[in-house]
């Protein structure tokens, strides 16, 4: 009897990526995302000046502590990256994440918006799962930032060259860019534990601020566990044990082992909280 | 009025296709343990406009969640448009709009980039339309002018027409409404009315929750009245203004004359209790039917003119449906704890 009748749409397979695209935009174009990228951005600028002051004043062959590599900065420019990223992996960069899983949920709910976006409907899985590969997005655009920003002011303010692996062989410039690639990768990796932890944190509540806020409490605490020695026993199970395991492949060959531990905590990581967040999600009362 | 149950022969509604929206028995307890929703079973006939009414915290906006597929029922069960919720979210909310407690916005987003995120979220819109239906509903609720604006610098009324332009992106079977008018001026009221209007005219069902009951009145024709999680009644508009009429007085003539003296004195006589005089006006309650009957305003017409009392006007008025409204659901102002 009417024309609102005849209109029954089906959905379509490749219609349903428009979700995850459109969290993507939404997300990256926040002031909030944009300012985190920015800080960190600014971690790698700040090391290189610091360095570059401190070996100004000292002469080129300080260096006692600190990562392995920092005091082959002033030698390469490209070691401000793996210094950077050394510098920024135990928190800037899952601070940055522990603040976009975390809002990921609660702050639509804070917002309201999560009602329209069920009703529309985004379906509850595809919603979650739309929300986890952004912060996958984020995880990698955060460590790239990190990254680009650690080359430019490397190559900025220090000589470039030949690279000098931990193990003493060298290899050309080229090489060192793509191993450099790879560890962007796998730092980029490294943080999807905490992406999901975060995602999963946020399914519970309905303040995005509390779940931010709690993400990166847990952080902190594991931090801290990850530290103390008589807690061995549970350590290879902290999603950071072995984050700094991304140097291994500055060797040659590369070590393997501690790498793929790594990947493997973070699967687990990612099974384990992102099905909890999916058996919450799906079976919450969506009342805010 | 003993709850009405789905045991109850005489009162369950039958199931129905021609019922866009059907509930059973629906029940719903938060986490606090008191009823929000008590055994509601509701029927919206198809093509109506359907107004929901009920003071605060009666379980409207619960009802409507429900519905939506957005909290699980905790006994019962409802269908929208033929299909069970929430078991059926994906084939059955692409073709239902709402607007559940107010709007919602991303304030960091324009009015347009807040549509077409709720567009996107619906995997049955072709993104290739997008914005073309995006512009279309901005032009229907009239805020095309301000399409570009970041939300967070629409004003309530604004962003109540943003949210109802989202419920309007796509041709609907079926629109749900809490409370719409809520922020609106009287310029908006009139223009939701009157796409309500046009809306039904088209075939979509409208199911309205208000607290504004000439709003009801003016738009929809059927009604039902929440109180305290229980369904207190159901019906056409015409039929709750008679329940009224049946069990509270039995309306109240009105009769306009320049002799409301001679007009008091013949009504007197005829049994017409309660008389109010004011200025030319005399009101009263008709008398009580001896045989059950009605009694007949048309015979007091006469008796008025037989004595040589000039009638201007003459009539009983109806029940409105504020006064259903008070009558069923008791007077206090105090919301139920
Ligand atoms: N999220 C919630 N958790 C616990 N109780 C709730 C929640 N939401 C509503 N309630 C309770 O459920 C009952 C019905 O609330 P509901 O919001 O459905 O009322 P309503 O008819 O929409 O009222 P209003 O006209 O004020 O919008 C109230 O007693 C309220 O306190
Ligand atoms: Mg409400």
């Amino acid at each position: 009897m009417s024309q609102a009748e005849t209109v029954r749409r089906a959905p379509r397979r490749l219609w349903s990526l428009g979700l995850l695209r459109s969290e993507i935009g939404t997300t990256f174009r926040r002031w909030r995302t944009l300012a985190l990228l920015a800080v960190l951005a600014g971690v790698p600028i700040l090391v290189g000046v610091a360095i570059k002051i401190e070996t100004g004043s000292r002469g080129p062959d300080g260096g006692d502590g600190g990562p392995a590599f920092i005091s082959q900065v002033t030698n390469n420019g490209l070691f401000l990256v793996f210094t950077s990223l050394a510098v920024t992996l135990p928190f800037f960069l899952p601070m940055a994440i522990g603040v976009i899983a975390g809002d990921a949920i609660a702050g639509e709910a804070n917002a309201g918006t999560l009602r329209y976006l069920l009703v529309a409907p985004a379906g509850r899985a595809r919603l979650l799962f739309a929300k986890y590969a952004t912060s996958m997005a984020f995880c990698l655009v955060g460590t790239l930032v990190v990254a680009l920003s650690a080359l430019v002011t490397g190559a900025a303010l220090f000589p470039l060259g030949k690279v000098t692996l931990l193990s003493g062989t060298s290899i050309s410039f080229g090489e060192g860019l793509l191993r450099a690639l790879a560890i962007a990768g796998v730092v980029a990796l490294s943080l999807l534990g905490v992406a999901a932890l975060g995602l999963f944190i946020s399914t519970l509540t309905n303040s995005g601020i509390a779940a931010m806020a709690t993400t990166v409490g847990l952080l902190i605490t594991v931090q801290i566990l990850d530290t103390i020695p008589q807690l061995h026993a549970i350590q290879p199970y902290l999603f950071s044990h072995y984050w700094l395991s991304f140097a291994d492949l500055l060797r040659d060959p590369v070590y393997w082992d501690q790498l793929q531990k790594n990947i493997g905590l973070q699967a687990l990581y990612a099974v384990v909280f992102g099905s909890a967040a999916w058996a919450r999600f799906t079976t919450r009362d969506i009342t805010a | 009025m003993p709850p009405p149950t789905a045991a109850d022969p005489g009162r369950a509604v039958p199931r129905d296709a021609d019922h866009v929206i059907e509930t059973r028995g629906l029940t719903k307890a938060y986490r606090g343990g008191q009823l929000a929703v008590d055994r509601l079973d509701l029927a919206v006939p198809r093509g109506s406009v359907f107004g929901f009414l009920g003071p605060n915290g009666s379980g409207k906006t619960t009802t409507i969640r429900m519905l939506m597929g957005l909290i699980e029922p905790t006994a019962g069960s409802a269908r929208v448009l033929g299909r069970p919720m929430p078991g059926a979210s994906r084939q059955v909310l692409p073709a239902v709009g709402a607007l559940i407690e107010g709007p919602a916005l991303y304030g960091f987003l324009s009015g347009r980039d807040n549509l077409r995120r709720f567009d996107a979220a619906d995997p049955t819109a072709d993104p290739r339309t997008r914005d073309e239906r995006v512009d279309r509903a901005l032009e229907r609720v009239g805020l095309g002018a301000a399409a570009g604006k970041k939300a967070r610098a629409y004003s309530l009324g604004m962003k109540q027409r943003l949210g109802l332009a989202a419920a309007l992106l796509q041709p609907r079977e079926l629109l749900v409404l809490d409370e719409p008018t809520n922020g609106l001026d009287p310029q908006g009221m009139r223009e939701i009315r009157t796409l309500v209007r046009e809306l039904a005219a088209d075939g979509t069902t409208v199911f309205l929750s208000s607290h504004l009951l000439d709003e009801i009145e003016q738009v929809c024709t059927h009604a039902a009245v929440m109180a305290r999680g229980r369904l207190i009644t159901q019906g056409t508009v015409a039929e709750l203004s008679a329940t009224v009429l049946d069990s509270g007085g039995h309306g109240r003539l009105a009769v306009t004359t320049p002799d409301p003296a001679d007009a008091t004195r013949v009504l007197k006589e005829h049994g017409v209790t309660d008389i109010r005089v004011a200025g030319d006006r005399v009101t009263g309650d008709l008398p009580a039917p001896p045989d059950g009957h009605p009694a007949e305003p048309a015979d007091l017409n006469a008796a008025l003119v037989r004595a040589g009392v000039r009638v201007r006007a003459f009539g009983a008025e109806r029940a409105s449906l504020e006064d259903v409204f008070v009558h069923l659901t008791g007077e206090g102002f105090d919301v139920a704890g």
